[in-house]
């Protein structure tokens, strides 16, 4: 029997490619003849376009054609951009035109694009083409964009609520009226970014002969792009392949269909050329959605004991100018914040704003790490002023495991009521806790503080929907030369879909991991796709691979039985054969039997018998699977300079059974210093005037290595009970409740000064401002004074 | 240009930079661009055999350099052993930031041949990743220091 792959550490089979600089990224694809193109993009926040004049431009040489929404087709010019997640909640159902017709509603929105020889005289001639603007008000501020008299982000909307939905259960007016203690926070969180590595790319060719538009694009969701493609161009669905070939991070930005795909697609087959766009880092500051700012004044309900009683509130949310991904965030944020504990009542009111910003769109943890923040930061305020451990007064309110599945009566964004499937929330505490040493935390922190260190702990607790619907598809195919071809509307942005799938195939179908050959993100390769987003990739496409194997094993093991004249209960197969356990023990490859699955011209199938050794399985989940976990983290402050220090970070996950500890450990880790650079660093900022201010790596702030220090990580777990495999998503829970974490320790490092803290990025000048405002300065003189 | 062994002779415009040079003239696109503005590391390659950043030198200024870039670390299609270590610790996801990751190692480790963790780490604040978090990369660069000591001693 071959080795079990399912949980084992194997190796990537991506690495060894993009190890050799033998990756193939969309700008790395050749194409003889291609054309480059680049977008004349508005300098304006909000503006009416009065007259393009592209004369100068042409006159540059090198330059093949200068484009605006004039030249588009039909659909393109009408209609704007589809909505890919419409909601009967929203009031404005705004997404922008691919080309701007009229009104510009954020800096950087396409206005027309220029397709020139090289992409050096396509940026050159964009500068040159001169558009007449005539500038509006803009909004900017979340805030300033819902009080009475605000400038309208769209000159033709009466104001700027795009949507506003309460999300509540339970009777939280009596449960505060009647509660020993309420506490309020409000808090605020910033814009960033999901920051790829690799910026978006598009390149499209269009074959005369058989009619075929090939569109290679940096996308997480390429066969959501088909269709949306297919609708915009008029052309049928067969006649576009898109691929997402390596795409260099994804992080939720890149699950957006963009305005640059059709237009890119369109010019090409205008031109008869091949066009390609690349995105420079500018661009992307100003031009990939981005996500997080939110405004939220909540308040908790508590007894005596610290038991939760109820949690209400406001939420604020900024959409940007349009809603490209409907109001997911702010729902996922409402529906996220009970978390892991028992809260009997809830009322969460809930706005969503315009401005003019670009879009918001889920970045990883898609309004989660909001959520938990806003209930982490209730629950360490209360254990502070109730003078209860921030561990313990957690323990006290955390749905129980026997409790599952728990009904937190809400309704998750898949429409179906929000019910926990499984997990141990005390457990992962727990074990969160002991890798965390937090028994022996406080001695250290008194030893730091005899030092005139100061150092923090901070808990974050969080649980996420994961693996949502409505399917992935995988095929499975046994090839002629005996090995087993998988295909999938899956795609990878770094994830190792690739690896995990051939692990789960190799398992389900009895072959070696070597044989398989995973293709992913190519809609040619398979009829019906989705593809990565909402943590869903493992849920989905692993388990319609383990369905789809277990399907071609049946196969394999029915055409070797009547081959061999043995029972299929004789059959055993392993390692890419068949062999059966009676008589002098037979043996059949999986290349012959694919070979003997094609029949023979002009003969009948045997009875039972299918064309081919191949199954293709949808699985499509009845619900969410929730994952959980706990982070705990280690802080120093350094109060002169504002500097924050993590000096141990600890996670206890649950994404149910692991199908590679590998590739798992690597997504909390990653997922951990994106949280880092919410709590700390990244913000993207807008001036008055909806112009942005951060658009460099010099600017915007990142984690280096300096930053993320190695997480010690402990699995817990709970298999979910809705899938074949047991599994759960794993790629945001590293995100999610870090800013919480991270900030609670900076806010525990300096107690000494009793600095409270209820926004990020938490950077040294805030710090400092803090601590000027506490007088903390003032103090740490005195002492210094005493100790000398 | 000598560019991993090779001369490499071509008419070129001033303002070609060395990466777009690398990448599109002589179809190397191992070396990756993530900013061209100077501070992701993602196309670091060795010029001279000192770290540079290809997305801001001119192609020009490099005539006559000898130019270094991750398609020749692999001899004969092999790992070496740090891309070998980089695979054993999972050092990459997305693989975007990895040449630079990899040239700028490449270096430290050939002058520096027992890194600890600390130099590690301050050697790769010019390398940004967005998908690792490093934990797995500063590993796999401490593990090919000791496989590669292991190796001279052999
Ligand atoms: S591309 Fe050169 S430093 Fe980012
Ligand atoms: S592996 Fe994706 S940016 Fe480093």
């Amino acid at each position: 029997m071959g080795v079990k792959q399912f949980g084992a550490r194997v190796k990537r089979v991506e690495d060894p490619a993009l190890l050799k600089g033998q990756g193939r990224f969309v700008d790395d694809v050749k194409m003889p003849g291609v054309l480059h193109a680049c977008f004349v993009r508005t300098p304006f926040a909000h503006a009416f376009v009065r007259n393009i004049d592209s004369t100068a431009a042409l006159q540059l040489e090198g330059v093949v054609a200068v484009f605006t929404a004039a030249d588009m087709p039909q659909r393109m010019r009408d209609e704007r951009m589809p909505m890919l997640v419409p909601n009967a909640a929203i009031a404005a159902l705004r997404t922008q035109h691919a080309l701007a017709t009229h009104e510009i509603c954020y800096a950087g929105q396409t206005v027309a694009v220029v397709i020139a020889q090289s992409r050096y005289i396509a940026e050159d001639a964009a500068a040159l083409v001169d558009v007449d603007y005539e500038t509006l008000p803009a909004i900017s501020d979340l805030r300033s964009a819902v009080a009475p008299g605000a400038a309208v982000a769209h000159s033709d909307l009466p104001d700027n609520i795009a949507s506003s939905f309460k999300m509540e259960y339970g009777d939280v007016d009596a449960a505060f009226a009647s509660a020993p203690h309420v506490f309020e926070e409000k808090l605020w969180q910033h814009r960033g970014g999901g920051m790829a590595m690799e910026t978006r790319a598009v390149l499209a060719t269009h074959d005369p002969a058989t009619d075929m538009l090939t569109v290679w694009t940096g996308s997480q969701t390429p066969h959501i792009g088909r269709r949306m493609m297919a609708d915009m161009l008029d052309r049928s669905v067969e006649s576009i392949r898109c691929i997402a070939p390596d795409v260099g991070g994804g992080f939720g930005p890149k699950a957006i269909f963009y305005a640059e795909e059709p237009v890119i697609a369109a010019c090409a087959l205008k031109l008869g050329r091949p066009v390609k766009w690349v995105e420079d880092r500018r661009e992307h500051f100003m031009c990939a959605t981005q996500e997080r700012d939110q405004y939220w004044d909540v308040a908790l309900a508590v007894d005596a004991q610290g038991r939760i009683q109820g949690v209400r509130g406001a939420l604020l949310h900024d959409t940007g100018a349009f809603v490209p991904w409907g109001i997911i965030m702010p729902y996922i944020a409402a529906a996220t914040m009970p978390g892991p504990y028992v809260v009997p009542s809830y009322r969460l009111d809930v706005r969503v704003a315009l401005t003019n910003k670009v879009a918001t769109t889920p970045v990883r943890g898609a309004g989660r790490p909001q959520a938990v923040f806003a209930m982490e930061r209730l629950m360490d305020r209360a254990a502070r002023e109730l003078g209860i451990d921030p561990a313990e007064i957690r323990r006290r309110n955390f749905v129980q495991p026997e409790q599952m599945p728990y009904s937190v009566g809400l309704m998750f964004r898949d429409g179906k009521p929000l019910i926990y499937d499984s997990g141990d929330y005390p457990k992962g505490q727990s074990e969160a806790l002991r890798i965390a040493d937090y028994e022996g935390f406080r001695a250290r922190q008194s030893a730091a503080l005899a030092q005139g260190r100061y150092i923090g702990i901070g808990i974050g607790n969080y649980v996420e929907g994961t693996g949502l619907g409505p399917f992935e598809g995988v095929t499975v195919r046994v090839l002629q030369n005996g090995k087993v071809a998988v295909a999938t509307g899956a795609t990878q942005q770094g994830q190792g879909t690739r690896t995990t799938l051939a692990q789960i195939v190799a398992d389900s179908v009895g072959c070696r991991f070597e044989d398989v050959v995973v293709t992913v993100g190519d809609t040619a390769a398979i009829a019906n796709g989705v593809g990565a987003f909402a943590s869903r990739q493992a849920v989905n496409a692993g388990n319609s691979a383990t369905l789809a194997g277990t399907a071609v094993q049946a196969q394999i093991v029915q055409l070797a039985a009547q081959t061999l004249g043995v029972a299929p209960e004789d059959i055993d197969v392993a390692d890419g054969q068949a062999m059966a356990r009676t008589g002098n023990k037979p043996v059949l490859t999986f290349g012959e039997l694919a070979r003997l699955s094609q029949g023979m011209p002009g003969f009948s199938m045997q009875p039972g018998q299918t064309a081919g050794l191949e199954n293709t399985a949808y699985f499509t989940p009845p619900q969410a699977a929730y994952c959980s976990g706990t982070h705990v983290v280690e802080v120093e402050v350094d109060p002169e300079t504002g500097g924050v220090k993590i000096l141990r970070y600890s996670v206890a996950h649950d994404a149910g059974n692991i199908i590679n500890p590998l590739i798992v450990d690597g997504q909390v880790q990653g997922g951990v210093a994106h949280g880092v650079g919410n709590a700390l660093f990244e913000w993207m900022k807008y001036d008055e005037q909806g112009q942005p201010l951060t658009t460099s790596f010099a600017d915007y702030l990142i984690p280096m290595a300096t930053d993320v220090p190695t997480c010690e990580i402990a699995h817990v777990e709970t298999p979910s009970p809705l899938n074949p495999l047991g599994v759960k998503g794993a790629g945001e829970g590293g995100t999610i409740p870090a800013p919480a974490a991270i900030l609670a320790a900076v806010e525990d490092a300096l107690r000494p000064f009793d600095v409270h803290v209820t926004e990020t990025p938490l950077t040294p000048e805030r710090i400092v401002e803090l601590l000027e405002a506490a007088g903390a300065y003032e103090q740490i003189n005195s002492q210094i004074e005493e100790r000398a | 240009m000598r560019v991993n062994g090779v001369h490499y002779e071509r008419e070129i415009e001033p303002r070609m930079t060395l990466g777009d040079f690398l990448r599109h003239e002589i179809g190397l696109t191992g070396t990756h661009l993530g900013c061209e503005h100077g501070v992701c590391g993602a196309c670091t390659v060795l010029i001279d055999g000192r770290t540079g950043r290809s997305c801001l030198a001119f192609a020009m200024q490099e005539d006559g350099s000898e130019i270094t870039t991750v398609e020749s670390l692999a001899q004969g299609g092999e790992l070496n052993i740090l891309q070998q270590a980089f695979q054993d610790h999972h050092a990459l996801q997305c693989g975007f930031c990895t040449p630079g990751m990899l040239m700028t190692l490449t270096e430290l480790l050939r002058d520096n041949q027992n890194p600890n963790e600390t130099e590690v780490r301050e050697t790769l604040t010019g390398n940004l990743c967005r998908c690792t978090g490093y934990a797995a990369i500063v590993e796999a660069a401490l593990d090919a220091a000791q496989r590669l000591a292991a190796a001279r001693e052999a």
